[in-house]
């Protein structure tokens, strides 16, 4: 593992300034996440999940605690990590070729990256197709073309099928793990979603509410493609349920609606 | 069989093919004016309309003709769309720079644009004696009326869709470590563009408005003192030559500006 690049936390701690003093949103974050990993982050709304995300992609400047990416600590933005937010923002004057190559202005090998990544999602014959052309899922393969093109060392995706509806998320999940099998790029996904959690992470991170902390690692030792309705996937599905709903307040029964 | 059945089922023929008399919708939006030029064209030649209030729209057109013929016409359509296009540019150049650096820059905008803001407010005839005492009875002080005019739509337009761009849009700039000075050059700017056209069309609408008032004004040339000159001199058809005129020319402004408008965004589009 040594000289390869590798994201560390430690310590981290985030706190925004409020009308009524100052909230934690983030306390006493510490996590290694090794390269060519898939790390799922799940938390209820609030529980500072996209704000971890947004540190890691530099977005989010004034925070304690270390962040380092190889061993340099985080201080803005850059090509060595890709985001891929809940909505495409696409900019709807570019193509998908000037929305996927956005990033790579001026270099030589663009196009070459511009074209591979875009057949790497699947859109090979919308380059030339507008944003507003384009379906929800789409749209959400061209931004991740455009995370992708730099060629990152960590992809960063917050919420990206939280918008879409629930086939498309089903196989823009199952689209997401064959480009991280043939990337083999480290991913960090910020999701609600348990199920998709389990689906997808190498290990899933459980954070609590106000502030947020790890409360839990889950690793999810599953070959891929995993089976949704097998047992060991309930298995770890309702550990991490657990971590949310705790036995003093189940969730209601269904023969009770 | 059934499938043929269903398939001949639109040829069978009804009494009134409603199809035969399906009227283009472009087309519709003649009819009215058309019907009104015809009923205006009947009254005012069986004399309900008194003749030297409301000459009809064949005496109008031949007024036009006769204009046309003289020369004198193209002098006057000329010497309009000239200073429109002195002033346009200048107004509508004036409010771009300044719209694009109070957009850009916080402390310009806080040090301006409240001074801008006030201007707007003085009612646009009130310049006239003002720009007459300053610039002279001369073209410039037509040239400088209608810039102000095209200028404020500019200016605020810009200003406005400069201020109004998407953070999401300008958060994706950042992730891509942009500039300051390439995020205004490849997403705000952009993304202000379609206010920049409103504003331009907009301009150019209340440049027109302002040439009509210069010209009304003081002037011995141009569209609006023919139609000074038509009311002086009791000629209606003139006044509404000259009316008529104002609307075509200031319709086909408009479609250019528009037209360069769209050329422009599909031209940013291309590149970048």
């Amino acid at each position: 593992m040594s000289g390869e690049r590798h994201l560390e936390i430690s310590g981290l701690r985030k706190r925004f300034a409020t009308a009524d003093g100052a909230l934690t949103v983030l306390d006493g974050i510490d996590l290694a996440i090794e390269p060519g990993s898939f790390i799922c982050i799940v938390g209820g709304s609030g529980c500072g999940k996209s704000t971890l995300l947004r540190i890691i992609a530099g977005l989010e400047r004034d925070y304690q605690g270390a962040v380092r990416l190889g061993g340099a600590p985080i201080t803005g933005p850059g090509l060595d990590r890709g985001f891929v937010f809940q909505e495409p923002r696409l900019f709807p004057w570019l193509t998908v070729e000037g929305n996927v190559g956005f990033g790579l202005a001026g270099r030589s090998d663009r196009e070459e990256l511009v074209r591979q990544h875009i057949e790497l999602v699947g859109l090979k014959g919308f380059e030339r197709s507008f944003p507003n052309q384009l379906s929800g899922g789409m749209a959400q393969r061209a931004a991740i073309a455009r995370a992708l093109v730099g060629l990152p060392q960590v992809l960063l995706l917050d919420e990206p099928f939280g918008a879409l509806d629930a086939l498309t998320r089903i196989r823009m999940q199952q689209e997401v793990l064959r480009i991280w099998e043939a990337e083999r790029t480290t991913v960090i996904l910020v999701t609600h979603d348990i199920d998709e959690a389990v689906y997808l992470g190498d290990r899933v991170v459980v954070l609590s509410s106000r502030p947020g902390t790890v409360r839990r690692i889950v690793k999810v030792d599953l070959p891929r493609p995993r089976d949704r309705a097998s047992l060991e996937f309930t298995r770890i599905r309702q550990t991490i349920h657990a971590e949310f709903f705790t036995r003093e307040e189940p969730p209601a029964p269904a023969y009770a609606i | 069989m059934e499938v043929q059945e269903i398939s001949e089922l639109p040829a069978i023929p009804t009494a009134v093919s409603p199809a035969a008399w399906r009227i283009p919708d472009r087309a519709l939006g003649w009819i009215v004016p058309l019907a009104g030029l015809l009923l205006w064209e009947i009254l005012a030649r069986t004399g309900v309309l008194p003749p030297n209030g409301m000459p009809a729209p064949s005496v109008i057109a031949g007024t036009i003709a006769d204009l046309a013929r003289t020369g004198e016409l193209p002098q006057h359509v000329g010497i309009t769309l000239w200073r429109i296009a002195l002033g346009f540019t200048a107004g509508a150049a004036a409010g771009t720079v300044l719209g694009g650096l109070t957009g850009s820059v916080p402390l310009l905008r806080k040090l301006l644009d409240p001074f801008l803001q006030s201007l707007r407010n003085i009612p646009s005839m009130a310049w006239v004696p003002l720009f007459l005492l300053w610039l002279g009875i001369q073209e410039t002080s037509k040239i400088g009326l209608i810039a102000l005019g095209a200028f404020f739509p500019v200016y605020l337009n810009l200003l406005s869709g400069i201020l109004n761009v998407d953070r999401k849009l300008v958060e994706v700039g950042e992730i891509y470590r942009l500039s300051g000075f390439q995020l205004i050059r490849r997403v705000i700017l952009p993304a202000a563009f379609p206010a920049f056209v409103v504003g331009l069309r907009s301009g150019l609408g209340l440049a027109w408005m302002f040439v009509v008032a210069a010209e009304i004004m003081g002037a011995s040339k141009g569209l609006g003192f023919l139609m000074v000159d038509g009311q002086q001199t009791g000629r209606p058809a003139v006044i509404m030559a000259s009316v008529f005129l104002f609307a075509v020319l200031g319709k086909a402004t408009d479609a250019a500006v528009q037209g360069v408008g769209r050329r422009w965004l599909k031209d940013g589009a291309g590149a970048a």
